[in-house]
Order: C-alpha cells, then sequence, then structure tokens
C-alpha cells in the first residue's frame, strides 16, 4: 500500500513502508518553465519537515524545494541532475529528486490528498 | 499607472502567452512553446518579437540639427549615410550612461529607438539639451517588430520584396497594403535579422502573415537568454547611470573621429578612462559546472578577494550551459582568469571568457 500526498510548497511525497519518495508536482513544474539545473541534498544526511532540501532553477529564477516530512536521505535522483529537462516531461513519477527514510510518520497527517492539493493549486495560481 | 498594451496584445493571448508587466506595459515573457524552444526556434528558424513597448523618437531638422546631435552622442553623424544606423548611448557629464539606443538617419532626421523604460527620460533629456528648436515626436502611434533567425531574410522577403538587399545596420522605407513601414536589418539576439516600424492598426494583420510564412511569436525570457548568449548589454543590468561605456568595454561604439577632438557630453571622462584605463571593466564569465549565477552574485579571486559582481546571468539554451556577464577590477578581466561566484553560500568556479558566448551570424552585405 502507498499513499500518496501533497504540500503547499508543490511537493509531492509516496510513502511505501518508512521510505518516502519525494518530488515536485506537475503543477510546480508548469509553473517553472523550462527546468534548467537542480541541485539535490547529499546521501546520508538528515532534513527536517518544511526545511530546504534543494533547488531546482529555470530560464528565469531559482526556487528552494522543500521537504514535506523529516529524515534521513537515502538516494538521490541523478538522472534529474543531468538532464533537469527531465523535470518538466515527467514530474510526478520517474523525475523524483530524492528518498528519505521517514523518521516519524504522523507528519504526513497534516498534508493534503490529491483532491485537496488540485483546489490548492488552482487556487493559488488565479 | 495602468500598464499599456501593445497593438498585438490579442494575438499574445491568441497564443496563449503568459504575460509580465515590463516598463509600464503587458509584455509576454513567454507562449506555450517555452523559453528554451522559443530560443533554439530563434537560432534555427525565425523569431518574431514584439518591441513595440520600445520608444521610437523621430527627430526632425537640417545640418544644425547634425551639429547639434553631435555635441550629445559621441558619433560622426556629418559622415553618416542615409538610411544607415549606428548603437549609442546618452550620457550624462560624467559618462554615466541614461540609456543605449540605435540611432538611424532618416529623410530630414533622424529616428532613436530607446529602451521602453527610459524613453520618457531620453525625451525630457533630449528636449532639454536641443532647447525645442526642432520637431521631436516620441511617436505612439507605430509599432516595432523584431523578426530573428537564420530564415527571416526568406520569410520577410516573400511579404516585402527588397529586404533582402539590406546590407546590416541600414534600412529603408518600404510598402505594406499601401502604407509606409520602415525596416532595418538590425536586431538583439545575435541573429540576421529585421525591426519593422509599422503603424498600430497594421500591426497585427502584419505579424500573422510572418507566422503564416512559418515565423513564431517569441516572449521576452528567450530575448533575454539570446542576447546574453549573444553578448549583448541590456539596460538596468550591464549599463545605468553609475557606468560608462568605456567601462561597459563598449568603446568601439564610440567615434575615433569624436575622441580625438571631444566636444560631446561626457567626452573628458571617456577620454580620461581611454587614456588612464578603467578600475572595472565588463566582461563574459562561464562558469565551469551547470549552477548558475544570477544578477547580484559576487564574484572572488583566487585569494578570496571580492573583485566584481554578475550583472545578468542565465542557461544559454544553445549554449546548453550557464553563461553569465558581469563587472570586475580591472587587473582580473584577462581571458581565462579563473574566479568564484558566490550562490547559495558556497564558492564555485567559473573563468572570465571572450564575448559572444554564441557566434553571430549577422550578414555583413547583400545578398
Amino acid at each position: 500500500m502507498s499513499e500518496v500526498k501533497y504540500s503547499k510548497e508543490h511537493e509531492w511525497i509516496k510513502l511505501e513502508g518508512d521510505t518516502a519518495t519525494i518530488g515536485i508536482t506537475k503543477h510546480a513544474a508548469e509553473m517553472l518553465g523550462d527546468i534548467v539545473f537542480t541541485e539535490l541534498p547529499e546521501k546520508g544526511s538528515n532534513v527536517d519537515k518544511d526545511g530546504t532540501a534543494g533547488v531546482v532553477e529555470s530560464t528565469k529564477a531559482a526556487s528552494d524545494v522543500y521537504t514535506p516530512v523529516s529524515g534521513e536521505v537515502l538516494d538521490t535522483n541523478q538522472a534529474i541532475v543531468d538532464d533537469p529537462s527531465k523535470i518538466n516531461e515527467d514530474p510526478e513519477n520517474t523525475a523524483w529528486f530524492f528518498k528519505l527514510k521517514i523518521k516519524d510518520k504522523s507528519e504526513m497527517d497534516s498534508l493534503m490528498n490529491k483532491d485537496e492539493y488540485d483546489k490548492f493549486a488552482k487556487e493559488s495560481s488565479s | 499607472m495602468e500598464t499599456k498594451k501593445t497593438s498585438l496584445y490579442k494575438l499574445h493571448q491568441n497564443s496563449k502567452a503568459k504575460f509580465v508587466e515590463f516598463a509600464g506595459y503587458q509584455m509576454p515573457i513567454q507562449y506555450s512553446d517555452g523559453i528554451v524552444e522559443e530560443h533554439k526556434f530563434t537560432r534555427n528558424c525565425s523569431g518574431i518579437f514584439d518591441v513595440s513597448h520600445m520608444g521610437q523618437l523621430f527627430i526632425y531638422g537640417d545640418d544644425n540639427l547634425i551639429d547639434d546631435l553631435e555635441k550629445i552622442f559621441p558619433l560622426d553623424l556629418k559622415n553618416l549615410k542615409l538610411n544607415h544606423s549606428k548603437y549609442s548611448f546618452l550620457m550624462n557629464d560624467d559618462a554615466g550612461i541614461y540609456d543605449d539606443l540605435i540611432i538611424t538617419k532618416i529623410d530630414n532626421g533622424f529616428l532613436i529607438v530607446l529602451n521602453a523604460a527610459c524613453k520618457e527620460n531620453d525625451y525630457k533629456i533630449l528636449s532639454e539639451l536641443l532647447n525645442g528648436k526642432y520637431k521631436m515626436v516620441l511617436d505612439e502611434k507605430r509599432s516595432l517588430i523584431a523578426i530573428q533567425g537564420p530564415k527571416s531574410v526568406q520569410i520577410l522577403n516573400d511579404i516585402i520584396d527588397g529586404v533582402r538587399d539590406l546590407s546590416f545596420m541600414s534600412g529603408n522605407w518600404f510598402l505594406f497594403e499601401e502604407q509606409k513601414i520602415y525596416i532595418t536589418r538590425s536586431g538583439y539576439t545575435g541573429e540576421d535579422g529585421f525591426e519593422i516600424s509599422i503603424s498600430n492598426e497594421k500591426a497585427e494583420s502584419f505579424t500573422k502573415k510572418l507566422i503564416e510564412k512559418g515565423a513564431k511569436l517569441i516572449g521576452l525570457g528567450a530575448r533575454d537568454t539570446l542576447r546574453l548568449e549573444a553578448g549583448l548589454c541590456l539596460y538596468g543590468h550591464e549599463l545605468d547611470k553609475n557606468k560608462t561605456p568605456v567601462e561597459a568595454n563598449l568603446k568601439w561604439a564610440i567615434s575615433k573621429e569624436r575622441i580625438s577632438k571631444g566636444n560631446f557630453i561626457g567626452s573628458e571622462r571617456i577620454n580620461k578612462q581611454l587614456n588612464d584605463g578603467v578600475s572595472k571593466i565588463r566582461v563574459g564569465i562561464k562558469p565551469e559546472g551547470r549552477v548558475i549565477a544570477r544578477e547580484k552574485t559576487k564574484i572572488y579571486n583566487q585569494s578570496d578577494l571580492h573583485i566584481g559582481e554578475i550583472t545578468s546571468g542565465t542557461f544559454g539554451p544553445s549554449v546548453n550551459g550557464p553563461v553569465a556577464m558581469g563587472y570586475v577590477e580591472n587587473e582580473f578581466s584577462k581571458k581565462d582568469t579563473k574566479v568564484f561566484l558566490e550562490v547559495r553560500g558556497k564558492r564555485h568556479p567559473a573563468n572570465i571568457c571572450g564575448l559572444p558566448f554564441y557566434k553571430k551570424s549577422y550578414v555583413k552585405g547583400a545578398n
């Protein structure tokens, strides 16, 4: 069983057991435009809920990527560092950013489900 | 103040433009293809840019006007041929740049194309300097459309026969649907191309014709990445009141004839800088990795000394990597000097490099 939730900073998070996979939403990728640079957290480092865990840059500007939950970084997606345009192509699947060993599953509770996020994204872009 | 719209606003909307406010105008930053695709399309084919927000200042007068303008611009205007253009600057007494511009000799006067954000102030300054002696029209009834890229000459010539014979930095009047339009072979992307001054009423139908022939609308976002790859300055970034043409590494644009004689606004300072050198100078900067160093990024040398700042930095789609321009202390301005750029608290290696990042393909003479 996996569960996908969404943050107000436009990240998605998929939890499978203790492993959380995190990326940015399709809406976020569209808002950013062509992504040309990605910076990811160090493997083995610890990140805190709502803290900065990476950077994406489009031709226009740089934006921080936040982690919606706390944990230890297990893996990062080198493919999106080598070719950042993959994030525009498939943001909510193959272009994931990093995987965490989640510290406290209750941090998932405050996040939005798909319907709530879609509504939030629609409102925040209008 | 309400934001203004150009005559192509509806066409932009119908082409799914994302808009930004720029210099008081609602302008398209990009369309549905996005900045990278729009940039590459311009380099490979032909891009249309709505630059109607820029000022088109017509000044009419005789030989006295030429004398008076030579007191303002560091150009040899007496020998500027009819329908030929020069890049120049409006400066203050200290040679600080109020605006960079293109001035073209037309029948009975000059056409000066000014930056959108500066045009009102330029008009004021020039009116005062010329003392109301000449008829000056900052023409809001004309649009300005640029078409840039290797296929542009063919596309435009299909609509306006004869433009292919224009040489770089020259222009002429042509007819479009029985109206006079003024076309120059120029642009600001590092590509061959044209700028078309056309009445607001005809701007949309003319642009649609260009689109029918295969050109595409391109937004200000790609205009910025294109000009940066071409090593061209943008006012408010590389140029401002506190920088001189010599510091901006644009001394090629100052007439040698005029330098020796002086006698134009800012000439003393320019002469001094040409003789004694400058303390800071504009350079190209190529980061070694993929990190983009944006405007205001601090530049350090190998001994941690703060030596300058980035004025424009982005990802160059044709270079396929980050590119930047900035000002550094003169002694660190030599090509291949290793520098470090501080981005998000970390120092990233980069090298001072020659400009442009992307080689120009301007057409020199007529085909």
